[in-house]
């Protein structure tokens, strides 16, 4: 009876307790505030995702770290050895970018599908759904740190150092990155409850976005000049994985201006000669733009969300 | 009293695509193929719940109870309206529907915790109760996909009871599991009632809504038809399911049959315990039919307490006014109001005519045999 009574005296304090309401659309403050009283459903389907996602491999996680590793093995063989463009120290040129490259892709290649595929949950379970697009980003980042990790342990190996003079550059280019991740995350796993062509077109876009940024290949060395004689540097810029990548090659690769390893060993002008400043300013302008993208994908995602119900 | 729950003027539409066309090709090359309807899922529905309240919603496939249960827990966004909610919701749409099969139970009931807005700590300390409450104790560490379905369903439920909410939400889900867990289902719902928490049932189940709802609420086509006291809305709701069975029904149509009254040879309800008692049931028709008559007994609790065999009530019914007469032996029924609906079926079962609550008995008793039935049990020592 007495338990009765105090269950009586807890439900009383409901005159005080907030109210949530349900209507046609949440306004951009609600869904960030949201999301933010949801963070620790993020941090359980980020490691719930990775626990998955390994769960019955042997070598479990170890592969987030063996399968970017091998793909820069091909790429170092065929780029450095079979081609042989002479850049000093390829490999690591090629893990500064594929580190961002990585992250990017994971995150999109994932959360393209991931509202259809987990169309069982949307439909019976209130939660903000763009929760499950930024879990595979968080997914993505735990990769990405791992593999931050091992860079480490390349460069000590190397026994080189990174720029120190740019390594503060480090998290606002990443903080740019992680938006970049989560605003085409976002809208793509929406995007594909409408049309579920977007899984397939989306493989063949992000190999086309590779090859527009500048991993394997030295934006500088090859194409600068040419991109400028016909005024065109902006289109290539207008890619913004370009600029960050750029800053990780700055902090991770360090040189700007390298001697050939081929003889008769040219000098190759691999990074542009810009000053940390330079780097700041534009890695603060991507940064701005990639939170208004943010923001926007927000919009997109709830204008999209209402009719997910009859869609999935 | 708090309101808890405030749906206001809320509807619901869907666009329903014919000849779905979710391929690019498709869109590109037939840009305009395909109609759209758009379908009224809910219209205006307003209504409130208060703490220390079951309320159920009652209504046949398509009336919009899914929908509507769908909108109070935030699943679906209403296109017009606003419910406010005040308390944190647990919702039982689709027992198991958070479940990861590739993870253990322990992780799930963690998964499942932090998606029901619990934090770790907080499922760490209800843990415990939850293996205890779902019996999986053994298969806790087990990956989910290898459960049979009842200790899955066993799972989900033994978290959403347990995360301690101030509105319970249900959606038939009672339907599921053995009888064993189905009494477990309805023994948590009555300790919450008495907690003092509200409690939204939706079913299509009368004896459901009778045995532990306060209130009903009737949704038909997506407008609510009713909000009130569990009679009147049961009442009405059996009505609306007859006339959509006669507008649906081609041999329905036929039967214009309807119980006009119910009356006793000394006009009064009023009987002792053990005595006899005769009804005269006036029931008009307009052509000729033959079906069964039928009678349900209920407590003022919702308890049913006998339904006369349909089977063998035989009636022929001709054009015009008819009178069935009732002959009940002897009455064992003790103290209290009892509650008599009867109809008329057909030969599949189907009520072809219905009253509810037609009348009630008031039973007087003057022994001292507790509960509704007397038994008479003679006791004596061996």
């Amino acid at each position: 009876m007495s338990d009765a009574t105090s269950a009586r005296m807890i439900r009383k304090s409901l005159d005080d307790a907030p109210v949530r309401v349900v209507s046609a659309r949440a306004n951009l403050r609600t869904r960030l505030r949201n999301l933010w009283s949801r963070r620790e459903l993020l941090t359980s389907l980020i490691f719930s995702d990775i626990r998955i996602k390994y769960k019955n491999s042997a070598l479990g996680i170890f592969w987030s770290m063996l399968s970017p590793a091998l793909t820069l093995g091909i790429y170092d063989l065929i780029f450095s050895v079979i081609i042989k463009n002479g850049y000093p120290n390829f490999a690591l040129y090629l893990f500064s970018g594929l580190i961002v490259w990585n992250m990017f892709m994971t995150a999109v290649n994932l959360a393209t599908g991931v509202i259809v595929d987990r169309a069982g949950l949307v439909k019976k379970v209130s939660f903000p759904r763009e929760i499950l697009a930024l879990a595979n980003v968080g997914a993505s980042v735990v990769y990405f740190v791992i593999q931050l990790g091992v860079l480490c342990i390349f460069l000590l190996a190397l026994g080189h150092a990174p720029a120190w003079g740019y390594l503060w550059l480090l998290p606002i280019s990443f903080l740019a990155l992680y938006l970049l991740t989560a605003s085409v995350a976002i809208v793509m796993s929406a995007i594909t409850v409408y049309l579920r062509d977007m899984k397939h077109l989306m493989e063949v876009l992000l190999q086309l976005w590779f090859w527009l940024s500048p991993v394997v290949y030295s934006y500088q060395h090859t194409i600068s000049a040419r991109l400028h004689e016909h005024g065109l540097t902006w289109v290539y810029f207008l890619n913004p994985i370009t600029p960050i990548m750029m800053t990780f090659q700055r902090i991770f690769y360090v040189k700007t201006t390298v001697l050939s390893t081929v003889p008769p060993h040219p000098v190759l002008h691999i990074l542009p000669n810009w000053t940390a400043s330079s780097y700041l300013s534009m890695n603060l302008t991507l940064l701005g733009i990639m939170v208004l993208l943010f923001l926007s994908s927000l919009m997109i995602f709830g204008r999209l969300e209402g009719n997910f119900e009859s869609e999935l | 009293m708090t309101i808890v729950i405030d749906v206001e003027n809320v509807s619901k539409q869907f666009k329903i695509h014919h000849e779905r066309s979710q391929s690019l090709k498709e869109r590109l090359l037939h840009p305009k193929s395909g109609s759209t309807e758009v379908f009224d899922a809910l219209k205006g529905v307003s209504f409130r719940v208060s703490t220390n309240e079951t309320v159920g919603i009652l209504g046949h496939n398509g009336s919009g109870k899914s929908t509507l249960l769908k909108c109070i827990c935030g699943v679906l966004q209403p296109t017009s309206g606003e419910i406010r909610l005040r308390g944190n919701l647990a919702a039982l749409l689709e027992l198991g529907a958070g479940f990861q099969t590739e993870l253990s139970g322990r992780d799930n009931v963690y998964l499942y915790g932090a998606m029901l807005g619990l934090s770790k700590r907080h499922v760490d300390a209800i843990f415990d109760n939850i293996v205890a409450f779902s019996e999986i104790e053994h298969f806790i560490d087990t990956q989910v996909k290898f459960y049979s379905s009842g200790m899955y369903v066993r799972l989900a439920f033994a978290v959403a009871v347990n995360v301690d909410p101030d509105i319970l939400v249900v959606d038939e889900v009672l339907a599921v599991g053995d009888e064993r867990f189905q009494a477990k289902c309805v023994d948590k719902i009555r300790t919450f009632q008495e907690e003092g928490r509200s409690i939204l049932l939706v079913t299509h189940q009368a004896d459901q809504v009778r045995a532990l709802c306060d209130r009903a609420i009737v949704l038909d086509g997506g407008l609510m038809i009713a909000n009130g006291s569990v009679q009147d809305s049961l009442r009405i709701f059996r009505e609306h399911l007859l006339e959509d069975a006669v507008l649906h029904d081609r041999i329905g149509h036929q039967a214009d049959v309807a119980i006009e009254s119910i009356t006793t040879p000394s006009g009064s309800f009023d009987v002792r315990s053990g005595a006899a008692m005769h009804f005269d049931v006036n029931i008009s028709s307009h052509t000729a039919y033959s079906g069964n008559f039928v009678m349900e007994i209920f407590t003022r609790g919702g308890l049913l307490v006998s339904r006369s065999d349909s089977q063998a009530s035989p009636v022929n019914l001709t054009p015009g006014l008819n009178q069935v007469g009732v002959d009940l032996a002897q009455i064992p029924l003790l103290d209290g109001v009892y509650d008599v609906n009867v109809g008329v079926v057909d030969h599949h079962g189907t009520v072809i005519a219905w009253k509810e609550q037609a009348a009630s008995i008031q039973v007087t008793y003057n022994g001292r045999e507790g509960g509704i039935v007397e038994l008479g049990a003679s006791i004596r020592q061996l």
